[in-house]
Order: structure tokens, then sequence, then C-alpha cells
């Protein structure tokens, strides 16, 4: 089932830092069946915004229009948001028990991600590339219409960066919407996608 | 329901995986007790006199060793995000880690008092509302803990704020605790303190994890 189409809208919005302004004025639009990817220099404000548009963040001033509601987008952050002590299936389970995704749909996301096999290792034996891949996992456990993608693409190898592009470019077929920050450029091949650039 | 689950058998699995982060606060609870024990003369009267004092503050100091860890973890490594960010009510979900706390670290105190107090010649007739009492008092310090430890949970140095923060509150807990203890063995009733206890775990518990979940997410500001 696609999930529900987006039509995000950012006005005037301004983000701070403690004390910092990062930017102000920020407006940009983003629908359903498009990806963008977000660059500017370190501390131009790239995660805050994503930050902000998760809702962990408050705005110092403007507007967030069409947000999908409570449980309507995938979060993956600078980190994974894996316990290293519990083994990859164990972190999907309890991130599925949380978020009302059946327990089933665990296999299928580790089996997409390619990492079904390591679903008993503890996450703190696994590479920097497979921890990324356990956590992509959550974005196929339960199809939401928004994803906010924080540095995705750190440490997956080739293959791991193909299956990367492969799942966006799903999830925009789909109806689905990214906003991706990366300072690589994003996988050759994928169709919509825009870029804006932050300045500090 | 299903929520309150996952989280609990989360925290005891995790607590399974590493059994010395929450065995070292009884450690520390058992010898803290013994070494007044021991420094105090040979059957001295005095010893049984403190010790409803001495087992309280033992607690109390031992649970306050586990409360920064409370939702460090989870904070450093992203899972705090995600749990603000899940479909499920954070309030829900730190009123289950706050459960688990007292699970892992208050129930084990409670289980050794007993036993503890009988090496400090508390008298029986005080044992009741000792045990009683920390049954109602423990919870209060993982419910009150984990309020400051989720204040703190993005400082550096939280170590040394969570037993500022922390024991000033816990205060009358100990008070009311304590004079449970001596209540009984002075012949009076004990219940009137250890209804007050009760009072402020209700208020506790209906309280403070919409406190410490609005402080968590406050944590990213």
């Amino acid at each position: 089932m696609p999930p529900p189409s987006l039509q995000l809208e950012i006005r005037d919005l301004a983000v701070r830092r403690g004390p910092r302004l990062l930017f102000e004025g920020l407006g940009f639009a983003l629908s359903g069946g498009e990806i963008l990817h977000l660059q500017g220099a370190n501390g131009a404000g790239k995660t805050s915004l994503l930050e902000t548009l998760a809702g962990l963040r408050r705005p110092a001033a403007g507007q967030v229009l069409g947000l999908p509601e409570e449980g309507g987008l995938h979060w993956l952050g600078h980190r994974n948001g894996l316990n290293l002590n519990l083994s990859v299936l164990e972190n999907l389970e309890f991130w599925c028990g949380l978020n009302g995704a059946g327990a089933a749909a665990c296999q299928p996301a580790l089996e997409r991600v390619g990492i079904w096999k390591l679903r008993h290792r503890l996450v703190r034996t696994l590479s920097a590339g497979q921890k990324r891949r356990a956590a992509l996992a959550r974005l196929l456990a339960q199809r939401r219409p928004l994803w906010l993608l924080d540095e995705p693409l750190d440490g997956l190898d080739r293959q791991g960066l193909e299956l990367f592009a492969q799942l966006l470019a799903e999830h925009a077929a789909g109806g689905g919407g990214a906003l991706v920050t990366s300072h690589q450029p994003l996988p050759a091949g994928l169709a919509g996608v825009r870029i804006l650039v932050l300045n500090p | 329901m299903n929520v309150i689950l996952a989280v609990l058998t989360r925290e005891l699995r995790l607590a399974l995986r590493s059994r010395m982060d929450w065995l070292l606060p009884l450690l520390f609870f058992v010898m803290v007790v013994m070494l007044f024990g021991l420094g105090a003369r040979p059957n001295d009267p005095v010893l049984a006199g403190f010790a409803p004092s001495i087992l309280w503050v033992g607690a109390l100091l031992s649970m306050l060793l586990t409360l920064d860890r409370l939702f460090r973890a989870d904070y450093e490594d992203g899972t705090l995000e995600q749990l603000c960010l899940a479909e499920a009510p954070l309030t829900l979900t730190v009123a289950a880690k706050l459960t688990a706390h007292w699970l892992l670290t208050g129930l084990p105190l409670v289980l050794l008092a007993a036993p503890l107090a009988v090496a400090l010649q508390l008298p029986a007739a005080g044992q009741p509302a000792l045990v009683l009492g920390l049954a109602l008092g423990t919870p209060v310090l993982s419910f009150v803990g984990g309020f400051a430890a989720a204040l703190t949970v993005a400082l550096p140095r939280a170590g040394l704020l969570l037993p500022l923060l922390v024991l000033p509150l816990l205060a009358p807990v100990l008070i009311f605790g304590a004079g449970a203890v001596r209540a009984a063995l002075g012949g009076l009733d004990a219940a009137a303190p250890l209804y007050f206890l009760a009072a402020v775990l209700v208020l506790c518990i209906t309280l403070v994890p919409w406190a410490a979940a609005a402080a968590l997410r406050n944590a990213f500001e």
C-alpha cells in the first residue's frame, strides 16, 4: 500500500542552536515522489533543520506545514539508534514494538538490507556499515511518507550505496518524500532529486 | 500494554547482558551496611538504633549509583531520538523504564534489607516496617531519580550533579521511611509514615513520567 501523499511546506523557518542563529527565512516545499538533498558546510544547520522537521527541536520562527501526523516520518540521525548490547533483531523488534509494527515486519526488512544472517549478532560486533544497514532496516519495517535522513551514507560500502539508492528510488516511486543530508553526492541514477544548499 | 512489555523485556535483557552494572550497586549496599556493623563494638545496642537510617541511606546511595545510566546510553546511541518520535507515548515508555529500574535495583534492595537488618541487630518488631517502607520508598527513589536523570541526560558531568539534585528531594522519604521503623520499635503505630510513603509513591507514578518525558524532549534543544 503506498504511503499517503506528502505536501510539506516550510515557510520563513529560523533555527537556533543555543544562542547561535543557524539560519532564518528558509522556505521550500517537498512533495511526494521528491528527494531533497541538503548540502552545506559543517555547522550550516543541516542536522538542526532535520531535527526541527522531525520535532526534536523547536523552530525559532517560521512554519512547517503538511508534516505527517505522529508516527508518519522516519528519522535516521547521525547515531544509529541501536543499542550495542542487543542483537540486530532485538533492536528492530523493540522498535517495532514501540511503533505498532508487527514483529513479522523484521525479517523482510533485514533481508532487504542484506543482514538477515547477522540478525542474532550483537550490534557491538558489527562494522560501521553493517550497523548503518541495521538502522536502514527501520525504514522498511513500517512504511511512512517522509524520511529524514542525516548522513545516511556514512559507513556504507559500494553495495550499500547501491542498496540505499534502490530504497530511496522505491520510496519516491511509492509517493514518499525524503530529505537527505550528505556531504557525498547521492548515488547516481536517482530521479526527482533536488538540491538545497544551506550557507552559514 | 505491548509498549510496556517491549520496554521491560529490553531492559531486563540488557541487564542480563551487563550483570555487573546491576550487581555492583547491590554489593555496594551490602558493603556499606556491613562496614557499619564492623565499625561498631561487638553487640553494641546503639547499632540497632541507627540500623533504620543506615539501611535507608545505604539503599539511597546504592540506587544513586545507577541513575546516571538510566537514559544516558539511550541518549548516546540515538535510541532516545527514536523513543521521542515513536508512535508509543514517551510518557508510557519512560514509566516502563522507571519500573524496570526499580525491578532491577530497588526490589533486590528490599529483599536484601531483612537479612542485613538482622546483621545490624535490628529487633524483629521493626523489620516489617523496614521492608514495607523500602518497598514503598525505593520506587520513589527510582521515579524521582529518573526525573533528575532525564533533566541532566545531555549534560557532560551529570554524575556529580545528580546526587545534589536528588538527595534533597528524597530527604522526606528517608525521614518517614526510617521513622516508620523507629515507630514500630517504640511500640507505636507505623501506619502513618507508611501511608505518607504510599501517597508520595502514588504522586510520583502519576506525575513523574510526564515530567521526565518533557525533560527528555528538552535534551535535544
